[in-house]
């Protein structure tokens, strides 16, 4: 019988930054259509654990539930991901456990939600925008081809949702390295016809030190891009298009 | 009194910022023509702004470019805007949307949006609902990410840029745009004279409640479709700013108004939206002619099928606007009993289908990837080769924060003028989907992109000159006012951390949800609105016994967080239904079927609700006016409920035959060869 089939979560909880973590198990009714976002606003309408005491519902962060806002990102069964997009009849068909924790490379505010203001502030680090005269009328902007924009389009589809620095392991607590997210940012306004324009400055911005050298080429960020960014030709591109500077650098001095 | 004179420094030396609440397509724009106008900004948003609600947005954003050689204008625009809201909406504003909107596109080209591109390396335009025309720039069916993204650049970008005194010394240490991510809109800080002088806002991460002074402040905090639970917004779409503004005085217009879109997909959480555009494309809707049919959808052969809204409207085909395809779907399903069979569940649902299977492949993949992604991730199911399984949900708060504008000479906006956008708080500005300016009693798709960056465009300067006349700074305020403000937000949360009742506000939002969905959407009869009214009170009441779920303090706490969304959510649905309830007619998405005809005579006019608290333990009510006085930087303005349909006549709305929307394009588009390869949808597939 549908109605007596069960949802059940485990969820890595932690009350607050800097504090321990904690596990506790959830059990919820089956419903039709079910994510991991559904189920826990279920423990929101009625925040019980599985053995029936009352907690507090458990904090997460999200915003559209469908993929294209990045916020509801978590670890669910040990493989980084959006969670409004997580099917309950996918993950546990036979009514298996499903586990949730919160990302690793960002800190934690709580529960689920973590603090990834180091991706927003890695956009102003390489500059990722165009140097715009003014929001005054100009008339029409620089015409482009199919191509260039069936090549940037996906690179602009990135929602700084931070799959990437989590599975990337050369992002980690010793390293520096900015990770995939804003290195693709760079290609793509590298690749447009107004930002080529200072397309120097945001390769500057990716040389030397946590730059684009930091890559160690494990590719984890294409398994987990849930928009199939292509990050590890966007590194490769920068990668040259940096070392093209650096030469010439060299050569001019 | 004469206006200040140092326009970046109060009289005590500080940095005289204006407050934006909101980070969506409004917001950002609002800020950046702020910063262009030299006026730095505190920008407040509930999340990281790059993820506003604005990416939910898909198909695309219309200008009339006419790069088709169709003879679209702005002109067109404008009519078919006026027509598809039902002659609700004030002309003058939407002249001047329709007039901005090729400038705008333009805009957003230079910003770096990845539009689609004809051959030549042009922008490309695709249909929308009610047109005929190709008015439709677009980036894939992720649109509205795309613009955002665009926006949020550049104001991060402002982010960087340092401050310049009045002498264009730079000030050290303060940049033009601070931005305050993660804090929630508690309310508005109000002098003696009403006039809004900041806000207060509380930091969500260690729930910190602090006051902001603002030498104005506007709010672009976008719809409110949680209050009917299950829609198409984003869960922080509750309306809770708006909904306190209002009940700090601000009047709210057009409540009643709400867009139902005719395609989205069931979920347990969201009804997510398979946007116009499918239709735009050339995706039809339809059923199987026998109602028993249990094939699977692409095994019924094309004689067995109903293209019902070709049949209907042979003029817009697929295309008619959004409260009408609605209405027609919701018949089917409901009325008719004709909802198609699904192999899951084993019966019939409510809904029908939406067929792109007829169009190749690479098409699809190049102009509709990112909308078949979601159905096909959250439907399970293969929308290239599978009719796709559609219902209607909510999705569009028309209705909003009334807003003032002043009418050129040659019918548009006065450029500029602190009139534009301005509530009737002064002070206080509102913006977006926030606002209820452009769509009257229906929004046409891909409006609203338009709407929420023009009115930005219009906000921001208005706010320069409003801040430039202002005798007295709220930066020169006394701190009394800021603290008073601050003690009264605090004393509200304690109240809320106290609450230990046996309701769960989360339930009661569900059952609050369920009420406004079934009996305030789609058809409307005023027995049941009496009822909708009854059970709000009832909520209302039950509101108070509500035993928070967390008690946390000094520490990320949603459950507080929510009970005080919820609060504000009572007070809008009571607009919304009561608004429902006093216009006995049916104009655009506002439907009556006891009251099927438009009724100009009657109902020709703004609804203009005004707050009455709660006294003597009776709940809260609405009051409802026909004009209003407010004060506008010392100036009395009037203002009453009478639309201006100064620039296009009313006249009856039929989507039947081609070109009725808009009486200088009669015939429709020119043919052109551009135009060949899509001509409506009712001919596509022969």
């Amino acid at each position: 019988m549908a109605q007596d089939k069960k949802v059940r979560l485990k969820v890595q909880r932690q009350d607050g930054p800097g504090l321990s973590s904690y596990w506790q198990e959830f059990e919820l009714p089956w419903q039709p259509h079910m994510n991991v976002i559904s189920a826990l606003m279920e423990i929101q309408k009625r925040p019980l654990t599985a053995d029936g005491k009352k907690t507090t519902p458990v904090v997460w962060e999200s915003v559209c539930l469908e993929e294209v806002c990045g916020s509801c990102t978590m670890v669910i069964n040990g493989r980084v991901r959006q969670s409004c997009s997580a099917m309950i009849d996918q993950l546990a068909p036979g009514g298996e456990t499903i586990t949730l924790q919160p990302m690793t490379k960002f800190p934690v505010v709580r529960d689920l939600m973590v603090d990834r203001a180091r991706m927003f502030a890695d956009l102003k680090r390489v500059k990722a925008w165009i140097q715009l005269d003014g929001s005054h009328e100009l008339g029409a902007g620089p015409r482009q081809s199919q191509d260039n924009q069936e090549t940037t389009y996906p690179l602009s589809r990135c929602m700084t949702c931070g799959c990437c620095l989590e599975a990337c392991p050369q992002v980690n607590p010793s390293s520096d390295f900015v990770g995939p997210a804003a290195i693709n940012q760079v290609r793509l306004f590298n690749l447009h016809p107004s930002g080529q324009m200072h397309a120097g400055e945001r390769l500057d911005a990716v040389m030397g030190e946590g730059g684009v050298e930091g890559c160690g080429k494990a590719q984890n960020c294409v398994e987990v891009c849930p928009k199939e960014i292509p990050l590890v030709d966007s590194i490769s591109s920068v990668g040259r298009d940096t070392t093209k500077r650096m030469l010439l650098g060299w050569l001019l001095k | 009194m004469a206006a200040s004179k140092n326009l970046v420094r109060s009289e005590s030396g500080k940095i005289r910022r204006v407050v934006v609440v909101g980070g969506g397509l409004a917001g950002l724009t609002t800020v950046i023509k702020l910063c262009e106008a030299g006026v730095p900004v505190d920008l407040f948003s509930l999340v990281p702004v790059k993820r506003s609600h604005s990416v939910c947005a898909q198909g695309g954003i219309n200008a009339s470019v006419n790069t088709k050689g169709e003879g679209d204008s702005p002109q067109v625009h404008l009519e078919e805007t006026a027509y598809g809201g039902d002659f609700l909406a004030n002309q003058p504003p939407v002249k001047a949307m329709c007039d901005a909107a090729p400038g705008i596109v333009f805009l957003l080209d230079r910003m770096g949006v990845p539009f689609n591109r004809t051959p030549e390396g042009l922008l490309d335009f695709r249909r929308f609902g009610g047109t005929l025309f190709h008015r439709t720039a677009f980036a894939g069916a992720t649109t509205g990410q795309q613009l955002l993204y665009a926006l949020d650049e550049q104001v991060r970008r402002w982010e960087t840029v340092d401050l310049e005194d009045d002498k264009g010394d730079r000030v050290p240490g303060e940049k033009m745009v601070r931005k305050f991510e993660a804090w929630d809109f508690v309310g508005l800080v109000l002098d003696d004279h009403g006039t809004c002088r900041g806000i207060v806002a509380q930091d969500l991460k260690n729930t910190e409640i602090k006051a902001f002074p603002g030498d104005a402040v506007c709010l672009a905090t976008g719809g409110v479709g949680i209050i009917f639970g299950k829609s198409t917004n984003s869960v922080i779409n509750t309306g809770t700013a708006t909904s306190t503004a209002y009940q700090q005085g601000a009047c709210y217009g057009n409540g009643e108004c709400i867009q139902v879109h005719p395609t989205a997909i069931p979920g347990a959480d969201k009804l997510r939206l398979i946007s116009e555009s499918v239709r735009g494309e050339g995706g039809r809707v339809w059923v199987p002619r026998d109602p028993t049919e249990q094939r699977r959808g692409r095994d019924v052969p094309e004689s067995q099928r109903e293209y019902f809204l070709e049949e209907k409207y042979p003029g817009y085909g697929n295309l008619v606007p959004r409260d009408i395809a609605s209405r027609e779907l919701f018949k089917k399903c409901f009325h008719e009993k004709r909802g198609v069979y699904n192999r899951q569940s084993g019966k019939n649902e409510n809904e029908v289908y939406l067929d792109v299977t007829h169009i190749p492949s690479e098409t699809l993949r190049k102009k509709l990837a990112g909308v078949l992604e979601i159905y096909e991730k959250f439907a399970g199911e293969d929308p290239y080769t599978n009719p796709m399984r559609v219902f209607p949900a909510v999705h569009y708060t028309m209705g909003g924060l009334w807003v003032d504008f002043e009418r050129s000479a040659n019918g548009s906006l006065v450029t500029g003028s602190p009139r534009n956008q301005a509530t009737n708080i002064p002070g206080l500005y509102a913006v977006g989907e926030a606002d209820y300016q452009y769509h009257g009693a229906n929004r046409l798709g891909a409006n609203s992109l338009l709407s929420c960056i023009w009115g930005g465009m219009a906000t921001g300067p208005a706010i320069a000159s409003y801040r430039k006349n202002l005798a007295r700074s709220a930066w020169d305020m006394p701190s009394s006012l800021f603290e008073r403000a601050e003690k009264r937000e605090q004393k509200k949360y304690e109240s809320i951390l106290a609450m230990d009742g046996e309701e769960n506000a989360y339930q009661l939002h569900q059952e609050l949800a369920h009420t406004m969905l079934v009996d305030c959407t789609i058809e409307r009869h005023n027995a049941t609105l009496d009822k909708v009214l009854a059970k709000i009170d009832e909520i209302d009441g039950r509101m108070k016994r509500v035993g928070v779920t967390d008690t946390v303090q000094g520490k990320m706490n949603q459950g507080a967080q929510f009970v005080r969304h919820m609060q504000n959510m009572v007070v809008l649905a009571r607009v919304i239904a009561q608004g429902a309830r006093n216009r006995d007619e049916s104009r655009g998405a506002h439907y009556k079927p006891d009251f099927p005809q438009r009724d100009d005579e009657n109902f020709l006019r703004t609804t203009m609700a005004m707050h009455q608290g709660a006294e003597n333990g009776s709940p809260a009510t609405v009051r409802y006016v026909r004009e209003l006085d407010y004060d506008l930087l010392g100036t009395p303005v009037h203002v009453t409920d009478a639309v201006d349909i100064s620039l296009v006549k009313p006249r009856a709305r039929k989507y039947d035959t081609a070109g009725a929307a808009s009486a200088v394009a009669q015939s429709g588009p020119k043919a052109s060869p551009a135009a060949q390869n899509a001509p409506a949808a009712s001919t596509e597939k022969a």
